[in-house]
């Protein structure tokens, strides 16, 4: 009955929901740019390795010149140069795309890894570093449950849910966006019609990088202020899951970043309640809960959701 | 095209070279002093791989220790390429199968060792087998991305580990690992230089490729996985059970990668430390590319990587982070990917874009 009441008390606490909301951000910024390459039918699973890639450039900007806007700047070169590599592997050279995202999941994990000593000398983990500040929106209320809640975030935070926004208004209110979903639907009519099919794509796949690139920094500049070797841990996967589950939409992919954000979020609230007062040695069973929710969304959803039609799909012009 | 057999071979091999030129330039720009020092660095660095992973009887055997998994993984990724199927979760895998083999071995005390490590063997790879079929279930039934549900399924196979080592299958040390396997489930050594032991996983290894060989080659079964691979539309059409055959070849895939973690476990650690992956797993998908999904190929494309992979820890003590052979590794998956860059390169293929 306490243990019941211990769980349950977890849900009144606001500190729950802001841990759901960091917990979301990293996965929604991935989520987002999976988004933006498979709605112009470029599949791009390396959003792992750009996260994890712009996790170590911003720490290392951060380092190197003492200022972690400059850490964010070189985040999103990164997430561009790795994004690039992915879009003229699979555009140009029609690529398999699977196969070329996971040699840059792979060269990212290399080169981070590789990295570490010539910059921080140190093998492993980097130092702290500045982060970028927490914004506090004080008018709340310094003592108010919605200030405790959403008053006191990184403003990555903000940020992601504003993209959500943004998202929307690019792919469904503009032109851009018209192209990008005929080109992820049907390349040949779109070039018919005198879309630049490659062009769009090469849009699509480099805006997938600035964004992951961003979630990526957002767990380094934003959160701990610190890089370690391969600290992203699967997200990169779990929010190309979320992206499935979310319908390829914008509101979608946020309602599901939340949903695994809220499991991580509770994994992490009932680990550390001194009242449940859970072993050590079963923590890792806790740890698997969000990977296995992800299997049964992905595996239980996908046949009820439908991704663009020529996604993976590369395209050559006839003729 | 008549030389599309000599392209199979070049591509890789050009893949190779080129990866091998990018990490020197990156060795390079690491290295200090003005050129000619970074130049002497360069060649340190390559010498003294080289020397680690072939430079001795115990180097070599170190280099032949390593390659054994990975001829494993690479046959159990390139096996699903053949069907179509991108196994990337080699490693849960792999983990899974050492984990279950690692707890029939610890208590088959009783058993002679004729009987235990075949049983041992066998429930390793059912192991694996059944993890992966898991994946392939989903693909099958839903359509769920194996790429997506085998990743997760090695990050739920790492934690399961994870928890038996520290817990219940904890050998009571504290620290995470279980206890030592039985003597009569311990593989037999096949040779011994000063400290190092080279079982007979290596030959159990190259078994493996020459029975997948025989299945890809010789059998209606290989024919199938092989049609389903190359259109399952058509494949479908033509009477082939595309659903099963998929999931046939995820429990085949998985059942050469549990047999790797097996043979890890029996053959090498004579227990179960709970990771046993510096990476194997994808290692696999580079030695699979390399090889050409061909289990010849992938023999050979596994005593380069092996190699590479002992050498690094040589090459470490050399300055250079062994992390390098990660980087030569994704190089060379990129452009076996993108093939067409490595034959625009080579002004293989004269119009760009069209086959």
């Amino acid at each position: 009955m306490d243990a019941l009441i211990a769980v349950l008390s977890t849900f009144t606490n606001p500190v729950f929901y802001k841990l759901t909301l960091s917990a979301s951000t990293p996965l929604l910024f991935a989520a987002l740019g999976g988004l933006f390459s498979e709605r112009t039918g470029v599949t791009n699973i390396a959003l792992e390795g750009i996260m994890l890639m712009g996790a170590f450039s911003g720490v290392a900007g951060s380092y190197i010149f003492s200022s972690p806007w400059i850490g964010l700047i070189l985040a999103i070169i990164s997430g561009v140069a790795l994004s690039a590599l992915h879009a003229y592997a699979s555009i140009r050279f029609s690529a398999n795309q699977i196969v070329s995202a996971t040699a840059l999941i792979l060269l990212a994990q290399g080169l981070t890894g590789f990295l570490l000593e010539p910059i921080f000398g140190q093998p492993g983990s980097t130092p702290i570093v500045a982060k970028i500040p927490d914004i506090h929106l004080e008018f709340l209320g310094k003592d108010s449950f919605l200030y405790k809640m959403i008053g006191s975030l990184s403003p990555f935070v903000y940020l992601a849910f504003i993209l959500v926004l943004v998202a929307y208004f690019i792919i469904y209110k503009t032109r851009l966006g018209l192209r990008m979903r005929a080109v992820g639907e049907n390349p040949e009519a779109a070039d018919t019609l005198g879309v630049n099919v490659f062009k769009i794509r090469y849009f699509g796949v480099i805006m997938s990088g600035v964004l992951a690139s961003l979630g990526g920094a957002y767990l380094s500049i934003g959160e701990l202020g610190q890089f370690s070797e391969n600290m992203t841990g699967g997200k990169g996967f779990i929010a190309l899951a979320a992206m499935i589950l979310g319908n390829w939409k914008p509101k979608g992919a946020m309602f599901a970043c939340l949903l695994f954000g809220m499991a991580e979020a509770l994994n992490e609230q009932l680990q550390s309640n001194p009242q449940l007062a859970i072993p050590s040695t079963i923590k890792p069973l806790f740890n698997l809960l969000p990977f296995v929710i992800t299997i049964i969304v992905v595996g239980g959803f996908v046949g009820k959701t439908r991704g663009p039609a020529a996604s993976g799909e590369p395209y050559e012009k006839k003729g | 095209m008549k030389n599309n057999k000599w392209i199979k071979i070049l591509i890789p091999i050009v893949s190779v070279f080129i990866a091998l030129l990018v990490a020197s330039i990156i060795i390079l720009i690491i290295g200090e002093g003005d050129l000619g020092q970074r130049f002497v660095f360069l060649g340190t660095a390559y010498s003294e791989m080289i020397r680690g992973a072939f430079g001795s009887s115990s180097a070599l055997m170190n280099t032949i220790i390593k390659m054994t998994p990975l001829i494993l993984t690479g046959l159990a990724v390139g096996f699903g390429f053949r069907a179509g199927v991108f196994n990337i979760g080699a490693e849960g895998q792999m983990t899974m199968g050492a984990l279950a083999a690692t707890i029939f071995a610890v208590n088959a005390t009783q058993l002679p060792s004729f009987i235990a490590i075949p049983f041992t063997i066998i429930v390793g790879m059912l192991a694996g087998g059944i993890w992966a079929a898991i994946a392939g279930f989903l693909k099958a039934k839903t359509g769920a991305h194996e790429v997506i549900t085998t990743i997760m399924l090695n990050w739920i196979a790492y934690n399961i580990a994870n928890w038996a080592v520290t817990g219940p299958f904890n050998d009571g040390s504290g620290t995470p690992k279980s206890p030592e396997i039985a003597e009569s489930a311990m593989l037999p050594n096949l040779l011994s230089s000063q400290a190092t032991f080279l079982s007979f996983g290596i030959v159990i290894a190259i078994i493996a490729a020459i029975v997948i060989y025989f299945i890809l080659y010789k059998t209606s079964m290989g024919y199938e996985v092989k049609a389903v691979g190359f259109n399952p539309y058509a494949a479908e059409y033509g009477g082939i059970n595309v659903s099963k055959n998929i999931i046939l070849t995820m429990a085949i895939s998985g059942a050469l990668a549990g047999l790797a973690g097996t043979l890890e476990s029996i053959g090498l650690y004579y227990r179960f430390y709970g990771t046993l992956s510096s990476g194997k797993g994808f290692d696999g998908i580079s030695i699979a590319l390399i090889g050409q999904n061909n289990p010849i190929g992938i023999i050979f494309a596994s005593l380069l990587i092996g190699g590479l992979r002992t050498g690094s820890n040589q090459m470490q003590f050399a300055g250079v982070p062994k992390h390098i052979v990660t980087i030569i590794q994704s190089i060379i998956i990129f452009l076996v990917a993108g093939e067409r860059m490595v034959m625009t390169l080579l002004r293989l293929n004269k119009k760009k874009g069209v086959k």
